[in-house]
């Protein structure tokens, strides 16, 4: 009914999907990547903090509105694991830290929350990558790791 | 085959339309490389904004050219494939909706009141005359699909142990997604944007906004790409001279397209809160299953072109490529349409990263996104539409090609134009450089506290190909308008080269029947969705009010 060699061809199709899907569960395993998680929304994720919970541990929450990210400006140490929270007062905001895989979106009524590790000292900047009107270009945010020594 | 006056004017109308239309959409496409370039550190440029000039590009190019395409190409494919002229009423209903439709999206957007991009963006809020007007678009599309599937059905009747034809599976197949995945977006549009902006309803539910947007978004491209792939399949091995290696592959990828085009929107949102991981996982894994028709297309597709080269005399393992006829003026469209299967290898693939379920962190939202769709979306299905407007236009007309020498070159142009751009964009994507965002003003600007000089080169790559792609635009809208205005020199018709297929094929009832297709089709896309719909209104905590792009403080609105 099918031709040998298109036959042959939609398994190698198929073979190379598996390959590509074993990439991406390898990589949620042993790398740790992973996504965006689902947090239920909570008022108190709106007033814009820092928490430390350990030496090593922090937690920041983010508020983006139109056009700034609070706070403005993070210190933290090298080597620290920080749980980020982010959500948005107004529309709808993107959040990229430069060289950090790091990538949310800030949605009203919405959290986002992802965790990352800082063990290089430098300034991370933080840009908003989602159209959210006007003065969008403008809206940033910085990560200091260990410079200056606070 | 002859056309009567009345199909040939309903088509040559929504050729004619958007592409006058596209002027100011490929406009706007350079004024953007030259905005984020930093070549320009202002907000706007002749009295347009950036960001207008963003959501201009958008619609216009993506949406009002697509649309109007494939309803065109829909009308020609059903009236010579079926031996059947579309119904004056219903072409003439559709043709007027569209156009009603597009002229009062176009005139919010140029009076600057709609700059939410192509995407609506709530709570950004656009005047209601863009979103009824872009549901009117669609709507007008729908009533095309409608009487060509009655149409078929009548056609079967008749030939109940005749395989329907290759191309006609593919419209009706196109227009089945188009028609499923735009209930989504009609239900955002009128129930919740439409009340919201007129100021009936307080609040909008943005995750909710945002998953049915997706999930027509992503099955969009497809529309797109179908009519390319329906060119690919039925035209392309006629146009080198060969046959077409194995039909029975065509139907399997068309009708995969059905069932896997849709259930994967979510792919789209990997950075967002309120949708779980799990729903997050399996449109990741759903979106590699809607890669496999694309694989087949593409093996089946270079077997076809390899052996039309040997019957041309080419031999050897890779230099049969040669006999092929890249520049041969007679089969323009093959210049077309092979430069769009070159591009969307590397679209395909590109896709492929920004739809895996981690990979997509370090890519989402930056401008390896735009390199990306560029590749593909400027690629196989814009070259594909210019070829065949250029295509139909003359045979409909019966006028000659004006200029065609140059319209044999405009393909390969372009296409140098794409892989330049898009090679510049993604780059700087993978260095985070943000899409959507007028550079211009800060990060690449030495002047601004916000200046980022790692996305210098990258951005200008992107104004070098961005250029080189307005030059061909350009020479296409000389020989497009250059042929339409020409002298008729001949009687009008549409004749398509048809590919044969190569070995004698049985008809396999399965792959000649929509109705198991669609009923499974529905059970996927039911079980993917659920679970995202229900978690966008149960982990969203409020709604939220609309605002106007230019003013941080939400629009009150006053009960009278
Ligand atoms: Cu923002």
């Amino acid at each position: 009914m099918i031709d040998k060699y298109e036959r042959n061809v939609i398994i190698v199709a198929l073979l190379l999907s598996a390959l590509f899907i074993f990439s991406l569960f390898y990589a949620m395993g042993a790398r740790k990547a992973d996504v965006t998680e689902c947090l239920p929304y909570d008022k108190s994720y709106e007033t814009a903090r820092v928490n430390q919970i350990d030496k090593s541990t922090y937690q920041i929450f983010y508020v983006a509105r139109m056009w700034s990210f609070e706070p403005a400006i993070t210190y933290i140490p090298v080597g620290s694991e920080v749980d980020l929270f982010l959500t948005s007062q107004d529309v709808v905001h993107g959040f990229d830290i430069y060289n950090k895989n790091v990538n949310l979106m800030g949605v009203p009524g919405g959290v986002a929350k992802t965790t990352v590790r800082f063990d290089q000292p430098g300034v991370y900047k933080v840009v908003c990558h989602e159209f959210c009107g006007t003065g969008h270009q403008n809206m940033q945010a910085e990560i200091i790791v260990n410079y200056p020594k606070k | 085959m002859n056309v009567s006056r009345y199909l040939k004017n309903i088509i040559l109308a929504e050729l004619f339309v958007p592409v006058l239309l596209l002027t100011i959409g490929i406009y706007h496409g350079l004024m953007q490389v030259i905005y984020r370039a930093g070549v320009i550190h202002q907000a706007s440029v002749a009295k347009l904004d950036y960001y207008q000039g963003l959501t201009l590009h958008g619609v216009i190019n993506a949406i009002v050219l697509t649309t109007f395409f494939a309803v065109a190409f829909g009308h020609a494919t059903i009236a010579f494939f079926l031996k059947q002229e579309p119904g004056r009423k219903a072409s003439l209903l559709s043709l007027l909706l569209m156009v009603i439709g597009t002229l009062m999206a176009a005139a919010a957007m140029l009076s600057g009141k709609a700059s939410v991009l192509y995407t609506f963006y709530p709570p950004l809020k656009a005047h209601p005359a863009f979103y009824i007007g872009t549901a009117m678009l669609i709507v007008g599309s729908w009533v095309a699909y409608w009487d060509w599937a009655v149409i078929y059905v009548r056609w079967k009747r008749g030939h109940r142990e005749e395989n329907t034809p290759l191309a006609v599976i593919g419209t009706l197949v196109n227009f089945t997604i188009w028609f499923v995945c735009t209930l989504a977006v009609a239900y955002e549009v009128l129930v919740l944007l439409v009340p919201w902006s007129l100021g009936w309803t307080a609040g909008v539910n943005v995750m909710l906004a945002r998953t049915l947007f997706w999930f027509f978004g992503h099955a969009l491209v497809y529309f797109w790409l179908l009519p390319a792939y329906i060119m690919f399949y039925t035209m392309l091995p006629k146009l080198a001279g060969g046959k077409l290696y194995s039909g029975t592959a065509g139907r399997i990828a068309f009708f995969l397209f059905l069932l896997f085009s849709i259930p994967i929107g979510v792919h789209h949102q990997f950075g967002e809160p309120s949708i779980g991981r799990g729903v997050k996982l399996t449109q990741s894994l759903l979106t590699f299953a809607v890669a496999i028709p694309s694989f087949i297309t593409a093996f089946t597709i270079a077997a076809s072109l390899e052996h039309a080269a040997w019957l041309r005399g080419g031999r050897g393992l890779y230099s049969w490529i040669w006999k092929l006829p890249f520049f041969r003026k007679d089969v323009f469209l093959f210049g077309y349409l092979i430069n769009g299967l070159i591009l969307f290898i590397f679209g395909g693939l590109t896709g492929l990263v920004n739809a895996s379920y981690s990979l997509n962190n370090t890519v989402h939202n930056t401008s390896f996104i735009p390199g990306h769709f560029h590749l593909t979306v400027a690629g196989p299905v814009f070259l594909a539409i210019l070829g065949m407007s250029i295509f139909l236009v003359s045979q409909l007309t019966g006028k000659k090609i004006y200029l065609p020498a140059i319209n044999t070159i405009i393909p390969y142009l372009w296409t140098v134009g794409v892989l330049i751009f898009s090679a510049g964009l993604m780059w700087g994507g993978l260095m985070g450089e943000p899409r959507r965002t007028n550079m211009g003003l800060t990060y690449l600007n030495p002047a601004s506290e916000q200046y980022h000089p790692y996305w210098v080169i990258s951005s200008m790559l992107g104004l070098a190909g961005g250029g080189i792609m307005f030059a061909a635009g350009f020479l296409y809208f000389i020989v497009f308008f250059g042929t339409f205005f020409r002298k008729r020199s001949a009687a009008s018709m549409i004749d398509f080269p048809v590919s044969e297929s190569l070995h004698e094929e049985k008809r396999i009832p399965l792959f000649d029947t929509f109705r198991p297709w669609l009923v499974v089709m529905g059970f996927i896309i039911f079980m993917a969705y659920l679970p995202a719909i229900s978690d966008a209104l149960n982990n969203t905590g409020k709604k939220a009010p609309p605002y106007l792009p230019t003013d941080p403080t939400p629009i009150v609105t006053k009960k009278p």
